[in-house]
């Protein structure tokens, strides 16, 4: 498992990118999603972070995603950098 | 004699203004007008009601006409366009009526053969004399082109005429007569420049929008219209217009001088003109204020009005002669219908304007637009609303590949021998979703916020609510 | 065939996901200069996703890490070798042994990863006065180089000389470079053109670095492209000159002709080899007899 010490972010608001932000939590996993095509992709792209904070063994968090219409590839790349900075000591 | 009457409400009362009657007004002053949102202050102040209002385009300076249909005094609207602001409202189903949107062309096809006939056209305009000569060329508030208010002032029952300068009897070169015109009215200011027109209309720096604009000018070249004589059309999008800046260059290496630049005038057409691409400019409307210079100084830059630019009442309009236009989409579909009224979550965000007409006359239809936007994919399986019908879309130009209506099998062949990337546009669909996944489709409301109406007058599609 | 090589920022969505769109021949991933130090864990996860889940067929990928004396480069290569890069550039490569340090922690890294030794190519940017001295040596120090590439900015920082548009400051290293690429049988690329509101002299320097030898260019902005793609592409006459060449040595060799002359001029070996090198990029450009497109 990994754990979350520290509040970090990882991506900007620029278009296409998406700002993610991780911090500590007591249990389970939140994920707070806004998104320019949340009608449209936000099912999906909650279910990426899902995914990719699975891969990266991170069990408890508080998530918050500011999506700017980034491809899924984006997301996964800024999310996987938030946890790693995360983690951090 | 004179027609100047003292206050634009005196001027009301004088043509007869009842509740239930249709006003007009045209959008030449574009976001800098301020003559619709003073002219329906008014007439709420008389306490007129229930009146329909066609207006040419609706901008977001106009956002206060929401109060006035919130108070019945506006119980309908009529545009060829209506901008983000104002759309979103309006989407979200304020009005009991629909909002009818139609084309640069069919609204004055409508309005001349009484379809949509108008009460009271209020008509801004930049210069007049005190018989209602009026023109876009002069004045503080100059913004060219009166094009789109010609049709308003020949059938409208009664004209007012608004000016903030009054210029001495017999104003040059107007654009509206006087044997149209009821009342002038003076007034401090009709509209703010800035808002009125662009100091420049810039070209795309964006790389995408580079490569679309190469491919454009090269489907150009490559068509088999690009010679002598050639006609020319295209919007005041960035891409747009660095497709022209190609083709620009294109003609002048292959020394072919065209005949006409025809619609919504920019300084890169006038620069077209000037370095001899064109031997004419068929102006409806001034994008800048190089086009507003242009206009009034250049004898080969000629003003037309929307009647002979896009109306399909008449014996001919500029459009049947055109051959190359450029145009935007925001969406397109697999049988090539256009949408340029809705953005992608459903609310109202532009109009047709002259779309559907330029299309409809053009021998090639071109749209650019990248393969997606923020994600979303340009082309779809069903436009959210057809625009433009798809029989008259020749081919979409993407940075990932150019698509061409297969009614076009020559241009087909043509496009494939220059080397373009040519590729089905089902097949452009697959690729764009295999980078950004397949969007879920938008829910529609129930309830109808638009109807629009193709260029001939018959209905094209509805615009429903926006539900969340 | 490599003409236009386009530097994309590595930090940048908006412009990685479309880099496979803009014309180029190859696309450099930049890690180095283009992102800041306290992006640099990000950036590398974007360019390694970008190479994992968007198609870059048709356009080669080089990635630029960092330079050796930084802590980031084992980063980098860990990162982006499993998805196999056509290239790594290895910027301010000075001498053979930093080609060497590179070269054996990727050996290490294919092995690990089950890549066949020497999958992922060298590309050393030489970018100092020490570089461009040690060219050769650079060039021939291990089998994975299998180009250089001449970065003038920070060259004429180095030379304490002013970079100016001219580019007589660069001559010698040009020069230079050419001859020792060429002489340890790889290609060779010339730095970017930096003004991207000077199209024309955009075209005048390319068409420099052509005549010098140098197999193709870099580009900082997509707009420079196309330019390289033409200056780098054979004309059409360069392509007719190829296939008479080719036929005078076919006809010689049905008569049984030993010397070979055409338009007046001897036909040796060199130039028949120039002649096979430009009609296979004819044909890779779609060019046919006459050079049409």
């Amino acid at each position: 498992m990994t754990e979350i010490v520290k509040r970090a972010s990882a991506g900007t608001m620029e278009s296409s990118d998406v700002y993610v932000e991780i911090e500590p939590a007591e249990t389970g996993l939140t994920v707070e999603l806004q998104s320019v095509v949340q009608k449209q992709f936000g099912a999906s792209i909650e279910a990426v972070v899902q995914e990719v904070l699975q891969e990266c063994g991170v069990e408890k968090a508080r998530i918050l995603i500011r999506d700017r219409g980034a491809l899924d590839c984006v997301i996964r790349a800024r999310v996987e950098a938030a946890v790693l900075r995360g983690k951090e000591g | 004699m004179s027609k100047v009457v003292k206050s634009l409400k005196e001027a009301i009362r004088n043509a007869g203004l009842k509740d239930g009657m249709t006003v007009s007004f045209h959008h030449h002053l574009r976001n800098g007008d301020y003559v619709l949102n003073m002219v329906m202050d008014e007439i709420a102040d008389l306490g007129i009601k229930d009146l329909t209002v066609n207006a040419s385009s609706i901008f977001d300076v106009h956002a206060p006409i929401l109060n006035h249909i919130e108070n019945n005094v506006v119980t309908q609207i009529l545009c060829n366009y209506m901008a983000s602001g104002v759309g979103r409202a309006i989407s979200t189903g304020i009005m009991e009526k629909p909002v009818q949107f139609r084309t640069h062309g069919g609204r004055p096809s409508d309005i001349a053969l009484g379809r949509t006939p108008i009460d009271v056209a209020f008509i801004a305009v930049p210069a007049a004399d005190n018989m209602g000569n009026a023109s876009g060329k002069f004045g503080p508030s100059a913004c060219g082109s009166l094009g789109y208010a010609v049709a308003d002032a020949m059938f409208a029952k009664k004209v007012i005429v608004i000016t903030d300068n009054l210029m001495p009897y017999p104003l040059p070169d107007w654009a509206i007569s006087e044997t149209y015109v009821d009342y002038v009215v003076t007034v401090d200011a009709i509209g703010d420049p800035k808002g009125i027109v662009s100091g420049t209309t810039k070209i795309t720096r964006d790389p995408v929008g580079l490569v679309m604009a190469s491919y454009a000018a090269q489907v150009i070249k490559h068509s088999g219209l690009l010679k002598d004589g050639f006609s020319f059309q295209t919007g005041a999008g960035g891409a747009s217009l660095a497709a022209a800046s190609f083709l620009k260059e294109i003609m002048l290496k292959e020394k072919i001088r065209g005949s006409f630049g025809l619609g919504g005038i920019t300084g890169y057409m006038v620069e077209m003109l000037e370095a001899g691409c064109f031997e004419k400019l068929m102006d409806v409307q001034c994008f800048d204020l190089k086009a507003v210079e242009s206009i009034r100084s250049n004898p080969n830059h000629i003003e037309i009005n929307a009647l002979q630019y896009a109306s399909p009442a008449f014996k001919s309009a500029v459009v049947d002669s055109l051959d190359v236009v450029i145009l935007g989409a925001t969406e397109i579909d697999t049988d090539f219908n256009v949408n340029v009224h809705t953005d992608s979550n459903g609310y109202i965000m532009g109009g047709s304007g002259g779309h559907s007409d330029a299309a409809a006359g053009s021998k090639l239809c071109m749209i650019i637009a990248p393969m997606f936007r923020a994600r979303l994919p340009i082309v779809r399986d069903r436009v959210h609303c057809v625009s433009t019908p798809g029989q008259d879309i020749d081919v979409l130009v993407t940075q990932g590949g150019i698509a061409v209506n297969p009614k076009n099998a020559e241009l087909t062949e043509r496009l494939k021998a220059a080397g373009l990337p040519i590729l089905d546009i089902r097949a452009l669909k697959e690729k764009t979703e295999a980078i950004t996944g397949t969007p879920d489709p938008l829910r529609k409301g129930d309830r109808a916020v638009a109807q629009i109406v193709s260029r001939y007058g018959e209905p094209l599609d509805t615009i429903y609510n926006v539900v969340d | 065939m490599r003409r236009s090589l386009l530097f994309l920022p590595g930090n940048t969505p908006n412009i990685l996901i479309n880099g496979n769109c803009l014309g180029a021949d190859a696309v450099i991933f930049d890690l180095e200069d283009a992102v800041a130090p306290d992006q640099k864990d990000a950036a590398r996860i974007l360019v390694r996703n970008t190479m994992k889940y968007l198609n870059f067929r048709g356009c080669e990928v080089i990635v630029r890490i960092n330079s050796l004396d930084t802590a980031y480069w084992q980063a980098d290569l860990d990162t982006i070798v499993p998805q196999k890069p056509n290239w790594i550039m290895l910027p301010k490569t000075a001498q053979a042994s930093d080609v060497q340090t590179v070269d054996a922690y990727l050996t290490a890294l294919e092995e690990k990863l089950g890549m066949e030794t020497g999958t992922v190519r060298m590309m050393p940017l030489i970018e100092t006065a020490l570089g461009i001295e040690n060219a050769f040596c650079i060039a021939s120090a291990s089998k994975r180089v299998g180009a250089l590439f001449l970065g003038a900015e920070d060259l004429t920082a180095d030379l304490r000389c002013k970079r100016t548009k001219g580019s007589h400051e660069i001559e010698y290293a040009r020069g230079r470079m050419v001859v020792a690429a060429r002489a340890a049988g790889v290609d060779v690329y010339d730095t970017p053109f930096t003004d991207v509101n000077d199209p024309e002299g955009m075209a005048e320097d390319a068409a420099y670095a052509k005549a010098m030898g140098f197999t193709g260019k870099a580009a900082i902005s997509p707009r420079h492209v196309e330019t390289i793609n033409a200056v780098f592409s054979p004309t059409a006459e360069e392509v007719n000159y190829a296939y008479e060449v080719l036929e005078a040595i076919a006809q010689a060799k049905a008569q049984g002709r030993g010397a070979i002359s055409l338009r007046g001029k001897m036909i040796d070996a060199p130039i028949v080899t120039r002649a096979q090198q430009t009609i296979a990029m004819a044909e890779e450009l779609g060019m046919g007899k006459g050079g049409q497109a």
